[in-house]
């Protein structure tokens, strides 16, 4: 495919990742792997460490994929994906040689071989799918979990009710190895969605992929919900929707008024038991970010109750910052 | 035929290279540094054609390394100790899915008590991963090896990864006159990587997927039928590289003044060297003694040593490490290979954590063995050159 697709409508509907799989009802992991992979197409070679992808994909003697398809381990993407694309290219084979795995597998265990590969910036694309906490071993929590978020590791207690740090800003991490090009998406924007992954498929050197994918067991959340989940998070700030392109920072969709948080956190169990005060925390938290990330011009008044929005960081730093 | 005085770690360099690797993931960790700096010194200086990965941790090196191979070209890495605890991991996951790497393991002693000194405690943690493993005596022996180890690795009866171990500081640092190959005799021993099977877009295929039990077990017998299958193979090899080279190194194992022995001992690594050389004086003093070089672990020559054991009255087995359970691996591997055969077994333990095995402690070890072959009651394993007396 040489033209550019645009938009939804451009979306080819040959599908690289096929039915059959074993995801929940309402998988948003499996809403975005299908869609990627429609995207990157038939030449193209995936890697997939230990996560709820490889489980559901890949049970012998079946596979979901239509590509070629390999995993190990579980903190090894951006090493494995490097040795690949080496193979393919003294094999003459010009594929897109992609990597799928967890938020677990990228912002924890695998966060070393991340940098690795983003630091020889290998041509290879990094894609990681952010359904906040170890989902395929049963909801613990990880690095990406948000604050207050019940997980099994961060159970609702008579003394500590759920997480107690806020997420990890992992897409920080990234833009600090200057990749050729990072980008957050949401299955909630999908003409954002297809223009992103297209973006990224046509570049060369280390690109990265941060897709949002909510998580039906996990957010116990309805399985009907999953795309007004992902929708909510961006107008609230819970999800912002940027890419970092040659070095550039922007955001590519700017909601028009923030929405209190508690929209989007009263669709979800996982947040069921957070009281008033870890709600404002929470809140406190998103309004500082969301002032880093649309300025001033994006209306925030359920903000007004904090005296005024503070930057997470100095000012003169943030020019070096992809927050 | 050039002919130069290098170190191992330089002569297994010159090895990769002239087996034409493509691509060298690599992490440094002493006393395996040398390998990959001069790797990468060839490979800017253009004398040789290979990606060099310069991988964030050993984990990494071993998984780019599963990624190139099962991508379809040659891959070499080379890591030590704690460097290969931290592959740990990863090793597991290489002979399963039939590739055939090939890594050279300089040993050195692994874990608290710590030391960058040659101890077998690293590779032998490893030796029920599914790798075949060998030990290598020389600098000339460990050049050999990495090409005989592709070989071997890459035969389609095998389809197996080969850990070539050799003694840190003692091999890896230490200059020996050297023969090197003409690229084009080597190109004719080892000709160009066709690999069975590779991640193409043009063949899709799933590798190393979830297996459930009704398949695993019959996946596992398949990996122990293939380092079984390679026993066989490993000798064709050394006798194909005897016929391109004029050198050749015996198979499973090699045997010195066996054939009339009372008593012997059997060794591996450098330690063969000095035991050739106590093995002339007790000749020389009119006494039957013999020596056995282990030079793979994996597969363990059990047929071999009971043939090699016949008339045998005792022999002594030397390990580098210990298994703290009174014992050494090897002494372990072997009283197991001989518990049909009317041989005393006794274990001696030397060299840890890189102490000098001298002429004396293998005297003592001859001695121990001799007095255990006229029926004379021995210590089953007995620490030398340990400070203090034993238990």
């Amino acid at each position: 495919m040489n033209e550019e697709m645009s938009t939804i409508k451009d979306m080819p509907t040959n599908d690289m990742f096929t039915s059959g799989h074993g995801a929940c009802a309402g998988c948003g992991m499996a809403i975005a792997v299908k869609n990627i992979m429609r995207i990157l197409g038939e030449n193209t070679t995936v890697y997939v460490p230990a996560s709820c992808l490889i489980v559901i994909s890949a049970m012998y003697p079946t596979s979901n994929f239509r590509t070629p398809y390999l995993y190990t381990a579980f903190e090894n993407t951006g090493a494995v994906i490097s040795g690949m694309k080496a193979a393919q290219r003294r094999r003459g084979i010009s594929s897109t040689v992609v990597g799928l795995a967890g938020d677990g597998g990228t912002f924890d265990i695998g966060l070393q071989a991340l940098s690795g590969a983003a630091e020889r910036n290998e041509d290879v694309l990094y894609v990681c799918l952010d359904n906040e906490g170890y989902m395929n071993t049963g909801i613990q929590r990880s690095g990406a979990t948000p604050f207050g978020a019940w997980t099994t590791t961060s159970p609702v207690g008579k003394v500590v009710a759920g997480k107690r740090e806020f997420k990890k800003d992992l897409m920080a991490i990234v833009a600090a190895h200057d990749p050729v090009y990072a980008a957050s998406l949401s299955i909630a924007h999908f003409n954002d969605f297809v223009k992103k992954v297209e973006k990224a498929k046509n570049k060369k050197g280390f690109r990265f992929l941060h897709v949002m994918t909510p998580c039906v067991p996990g957010w116990r959340s309805d399985t009907s919900m999953t795309v007004e989940i992902s929708r909510l998070a961006v107008e609230t700030g819970m999800w912002t929707l940027y890419e970092l392109e040659d070095g550039e920072a922007r955001t590519t969709y700017r909601p028009r008024t923030m929405l209190p948080v508690t929209d989007y956190l009263k669709l979800q169990g996982r947040f069921r038991h957070m009281g008033n005060d870890d709600i404002a925390k929470l809140q406190e938290w998103l309004c500082r970010k969301w002032y880093l990330h649309y300025g001033s011009e994006v209306e925030q008044p359920v903000c007004a109750v904090f005296e005024k929005p503070r930057p997470m960081r100095q000012s003169e730093e943030d020019h070096l910052h992809f927050v | 035929m050039k002919v130069k005085v290098i170190s191992a770690d330089h002569a297994v360099a010159y090895g990769a290279k002239l087996a034409r690797t493509e691509v060298v993931p690599a992490f440094p960790i002493t006393p395996q540094t040398l390998i990959v700096e001069q790797l990468a010194e060839f490979i800017n200086d253009g004398e040789m054609d290979a990606d060099f990965i310069t991988a964030e941790s050993e984990h990494s090196a071993m998984s780019i390394g599963i990624g190139a191979s099962a991508g379809g070209v040659r891959v070499f890495t080379a890591t030590s100790s704690q460097g290969l605890a931290l592959m740990h991991e990863m090793i597991y996951a290489v002979p399963q899915n039939r590739l055939p790497i090939v890594m050279v393991n300089v040993n050195r002693s692994l874990g608290a008590g710590a030391g960058i000194w040659v101890e077998y405690n690293d590779s032998m943690a490893e030796r029920d991963s599914g790798w075949l493993q060998m030990y290598v005596e020389d600098n000339q022996e460990a050049l050999d090896a990495i090409l005989m180890a592709f070989r071997l690795a890459e035969d389609r009866r095998v389809m197996l990864p080969v850990m070539v171990c050799l003694d840190g500081f003692i091999l890896s640092h230490t200059v020996e006159k050297v023969e090197i190959m003409e690229q084009e005799e080597v190109d004719r021993f080892l000709p160009k990587y066709e690999p069975l099977h590779k991640l193409d877009p043009a063949e899709p295929m799933l590798i190393n997927p979830i297996v459930p039990p009704e398949y695993a077990m019959e996946m596992r017998y398949q990996l122990d039928r293939a380092v079984d299958h390679s026993r066989d193979v490993i000798k064709e090899v050394d006798a194909e590289f005897a016929k391109a080279f004029g050198r050749s190194y015996g198979g499973l194992i090699d045997t010195y003044q066996m054939e009339d022995a009372e008593f012997a001992m059997l060794t591996l690594g450098t330690a063969t060297g000095l035991a050739r050389g106590i093995v002339d004086e007790l000749r020389k003093d009119g006494k039957k003694a013999g020596l056995i070089k282990l030079r793979f672990m994996r597969p363990f020559p059990f047929k071999e040593l009971c043939q090699a054991t016949k008339g045998l009255k005792a022999l002594g087995v030397f390990d580098r490490s210990a298994s703290f359970n009174g014992g050494g691996p090897v002494h372990t591997e072997v009283a197991a290979a001989l518990c049909n055969v009317p041989v005393m077994v006794t274990g001696h333990i030397a060299g840890i954590g890189g102490r000098d095995v001298t002429p004396d402690h293998m005297r003592q070890m001859y001695d121990v063995v001799e007095r255990a072959s006229k029926g004379e009651k021995v210590r089953q394993v007995t620490w030398h050159g340990l400070r203090g007396k034993m238990e």
